[in-house]
């Protein structure tokens, strides 16, 4: 029995402003928001709604056979929640179905997890937490950002109680290895992988609609009877697509929204079944390691990394951004915390890639600059200013330890003074009792008045007094 | 094949960029082979380059019989023409120019540079390609730029041969617009007359097509490529080194350079930086309004006009730079920034240049944005990461900007309008 398993990524970065370097210390808003609200309503409503409306009428009419996976970065939720609410109902819709899988992935779609695993950690978190509070749903599945996977992340993914992973099926890691099985983590067994059919997958993102591929035009029924021929023993097929492939890259005018609502029949024909990652998983068995020594991801022909680490300029920014992650994590300014997030977004380095023909060509499709050059100086721009916020909030003569033993310090005396104001008022208490109960004659109206009276008293008194005494304690 | 080419400069004696790209143009195409060049310039010096194209100076064409005998012939032109060229020459006289202001040779004399009576050396030199035209056996005439168009459309009506001209530059951008109506009225007639129109760039096909009402399919672009830098040149060493960055313009201060825009950037930036310098080495009609200009923005400490440099003086000052800049308002081609990546220094050139079509490694802005200009500025002399990626990144890049690239386009078309495919 062959199954299909969908994964639709859905993220949309916060893109910057032009921002000069005399804004620098000056303006500390970075973002385009006319630029980031008309990207992202266009899509909104070309691809993300009816894709997923699509999805949900799949699901009626197959009564739930149909499944598939989405994954949401925190940032395209951000901005549903400002430019496009309504399609967080029909998230919720999904989650309800239980035909639909959400798995988790960093928040601010960045690339913490090749610098900073406790970054990538908070961030996977804060996106597990999104999707709880939001849809209720517990993630036990994670894909990062670009399916970026490597060996030694696969043991912090396990602990942290992830089952699976889904990564780039990359052809010079697999070898004559076939990306359709399940596979586990040679650096953690326990951590199963799915790995991504590029070919049938990009066969729909890329090809769909070119009129001078041989195969134009690709049929459901096609599609379905490719997927049929592949050897009995490949059980299970990943498609891992960007959401925006259907309406956005794939116009609906070319029936991509139809071809994706035929395929359900013609799988049925063949026996072929949809399953979320989480079903994969435990329904497959796993038939041997993967190791993947460098980074593999699912961007341009190289399938690594270098799509936004391959050149000085993306090297230099990423390495300035990193350097002060720590300090970001220790403060506790809102502000900061969110532009720091949004910075990391791995768009931002994207568009700096001076790679050239076709990988290039993609680079520039998505990229809001004329030029590598704009993207890198506007960015840096931005991080400059951004790097001075910080500067601020710790400055950098005080190195990383002594500024952990001073906020070791205060949060310790944070502890103290909430540990002897938990003494007082119980000590407050024993005493209104000690009243209470040596004082039975009084009247019952006048006690209830009393003590409140006296509270507070007490409160504007005792604190006062007893401070001194604690600063004099300290003291001795 | 055979060409004959009319053009007005030739290195090492050069004005501008035409001598340049003519020369490089003429060795890229005979390093494609088959190619016989005669290069036609008013004045040799006798020092040029003629491994690659026979060189004859109009100066040294006959157009008035004199009986004089082959010695007298060698000992006054020997060092520039070949003495039996000049008796072939003289056999071929097709008027009586007598005249004309004529030498002991019954040649015509010319300045070879841009002098105040322009047009008429530029009649003069039509008048000696009619004598060469008549002379020499070529299948094809090329005529660099407007001044030899009336010797080019010349030469075609005598022989016959198809002409090709070479638009390096229209009345249009050294205007700002405003033409004046002889100037373009000889550009008219030249690619009325021509049967093949080749341009720069295609920023400048477009002003061919749009303001001389060219038919489209006439005009072709075939870009500018640069001649390798001499190793000794490359190892030139900063003669000024220093920890303040150093910002330069270098070109003739003139409006259609918009060293304005340059001077208003320079303000930006300094009001934020305070170690950098600004170089507008040039000279021009412009460069008063200039040098009052920095001092009305109270940044004359840090704006530095050194005057025209040539030669090595170029490289010198290419070698102290951290950035070199061209905000052209309008810019034909734009040669200067290949040569200041060619030092390996990081390059602003205005979206409004002919060179922006063909480069990547460089950072475009509108000559009118002195907003993004600043902006580029600042980011290359404060994130040495730009700038090494710049540098390196430009330094491959022109690396393959050659002319014998060119040169074939240009053959191409030669034997596109010879109905040679």
């Amino acid at each position: 029995m062959k199954a299909i398993c969908f994964n639709f990524e859905i993220h949309q970065p916060f893109r910057l402003k032009r921002y000069r370097f005399f804004d620098i210390g000056r303006d500390h808003y970075y973002y385009d928001d006319f630029l980031n609200d008309d990207i992202f309503e266009r899509i909104a409503r070309q691809s993300y709604v009816p894709a997923a409306e699509t999805i949900l009428k799949m699901i009626d009419a197959t009564e739930g056979r149909f499944k598939c996976s989405i994954a949401i970065s925190g940032t395209a939720f951000e901005q549903f929640e400002r430019y496009c609410s309504e399609f967080i109902d029909l998230l919720k819709r999904m989650a309800d179905s239980g035909c639909v899988e959400f798995v988790a992935q960093p928040y601010a779609y960045s690339l913490a997890s090749l610098t900073d695993p406790e970054e990538f950690a908070d961030q996977v978190a804060a996106t597990c937490s999104m999707l709880h509070n939001r849809l209720g749903v517990k993630p036990k599945i994670v894909r990062n950002t670009e399916l970026i996977y490597f060996d030694d992340l696969a043991p912090q993914l396990v602990q942290m109680g992830f089952k699976g992973c889904l990564t780039e099926g990359a052809k010079h890691i697999l070898g004559w290895k076939s990306p359709n099985y399940v596979y586990t983590a040679a650096s953690a067994p326990k951590l199963k992988l799915l790995l991504r059919n590029a070919k049938l997958s990009d066969d729909i993102a890329y090809r769909f609609s070119d009129s001078s591929w041989p195969e134009f035009p690709l049929t459901a029924d096609k599609y379905i009877n490719w997927i049929a021929s592949t050897p009995v023993e490949e059980q299970i097929v990943n498609i891992f697509l960007n959401m925006e492939t259907f309406g956005d890259m794939q116009p609906a005018t070319s029936g991509i929204f139809a071809f994706l609502e035929a395929l359900p029949r013609f799988a049925a024909e063949h026996g072929i079944d949809f399953v979320t990652p989480s079903e994969a998983i435990s329904k497959i068995k796993a038939v041997g390691e993967l190791s993947v020594v460098h980074p593999i991801s699912s961007a341009d022909e190289a399938r690594d990394t270098s799509a936004w680490l391959g050149n000085r300029l993306q090297h230099e920014a990423f390495d300035k951004l990193y350097s002060v992650a720590e300090r970001v994590r220790k403060c506790n300014n809102r502000a900061l915390k969110q532009d720091w997030q949004y910075l990391q977004t791995c768009d931002h380095f994207f568009y700096m890639s001076t790679k050239r023909k076709a990988d290039g060509s993609m680079h520039a499709l998505f990229s809001p600059y004329e030029t590598p050059f704009a993207a890198f100086t506007n960015y840096m721009n931005v991080l400059a200013d951004f790097l001075m916020r910080v500067e601020e909030e710790f400055p950098s003569k005080v190195d990383n330890e002594e500024l952990n033993s001073l906020l070791l310090t205060i949060a310790n005396q944070g502890n103290e003074i909430e540990a002897l104001n938990k003494e007082l008022s119980s000590m407050r208490k024993n005493i209104e009792q000690y009243n209470i109960e040596h004082r039975p004659a009084e009247k019952p109206a006048k006690k209830a008045e009393k003590p409140k009276a006296d509270k507070t008293k007490a409160a504007k008194a005792d604190k006062p007094a007893k401070a001194p005494a604690k600063k004099a304690e300290k003291k001795s | 094949m055979k060409a004959l080419m009319f053009g007005w400069e030739f290195p090492p004696h050069i004005l501008g960029g035409l001598g340049t790209a003519s020369y490089g143009l003429t060795r890229g195409m005979w390093e494609c082979g088959d190619m016989d060049i005669t290069f036609v310039i008013p004045k040799p010096f006798g020092d040029e380059d003629r491994s690659f194209a026979n060189i004859i100076g109009t100066s040294q064409v006959p157009v008035a019989w004199r009986e004089v005998n082959r010695d007298y012939v060698d000992s006054r032109i020997g060092a520039v023409m070949d003495p039996d060229l000049y008796f072939r020459l003289r056999d071929h006289i097709y008027a009586d120019f007598n005249y004309m202001r004529t030498n002991d040779l019954g040649c015509i004399e010319f300045s070879g540079k841009y002098p105040a009576n322009l047009l008429e050396e530029i009649n003069n030199y039509s008048i000696t390609a009619g004598v060469i035209a008549r002379t020499l056996d070529f299948d094809i005439i090329h005529s660099h730029d407007w001044l030899t168009y009336p010797a080019g459309i010349h030469a075609k009506q005598v022989t016959g041969k198809p002409l090709v001209v070479h638009v390096h530059a229209t009345e249009y951008d050294r205007s700002r617009g405003k033409p004046n109506p002889t100037v373009y009225g000889i550009e008219r007639d030249g690619m009325t007359h021509a049967d093949h129109i080749i341009t720069v760039s295609n920023l400048t096909r477009q002003t061919v097509i749009d303001h001389y009402g060219i038919d489209p399919a006439k005009v072709t672009t075939v870009h500018n490529a640069v001649v390798p830098l001499d190793e000794e040149l490359l190892r030139i060493e900063n003669p000024r080194p220093s920890k303040e960055k150093v910002i330069t313009f270098l070109g003739r201060i003139t409006m259609q350079k918009g060293p304005e825009y340059f001077v208003e950037a320079a303000a930006k930036v300094l009001r934020n930086c305070s170690n950098v310098r600004f170089v507008m080495a040039g000279s021009g009609d412009m460069m008063d309004k200039m040098i009052s200009l920095a001092a009305e923005r109270g940044i004359a400490d840090r704006f530095h006009f050194p005057g025209f440099q040539k030669g090595r003086q170029v490289y010198e000052m290419l070698k102290a730079s951290d950035v070199y800049i061209m905000p052209s308002v309008s810019e034909p081609f734009g040669i200067s920034p290949l040569e200041a990546m060619q030092m390996g220094v990081p390059s602003i050139i205005s979206k409004q240049s002919g060179c922006a079509e063909i480069l990547d490694n460089v950072i475009k802005t509108d000559y009118w944005d002195i907003d993004a200009m600043a902006d580029a500025i600042h980011a290359i002399i404060s994130y040495p990461a730009l700038y090494k990626q710049m540098r390196e990144d430009g330094l491959a890049e022109v690396a393959q900007i050659t002319w014998d690239k060119a040169g074939q386009k240009v053959i191409n078309i030669y034997n596109k309008v010879l109905g040679r495919g």
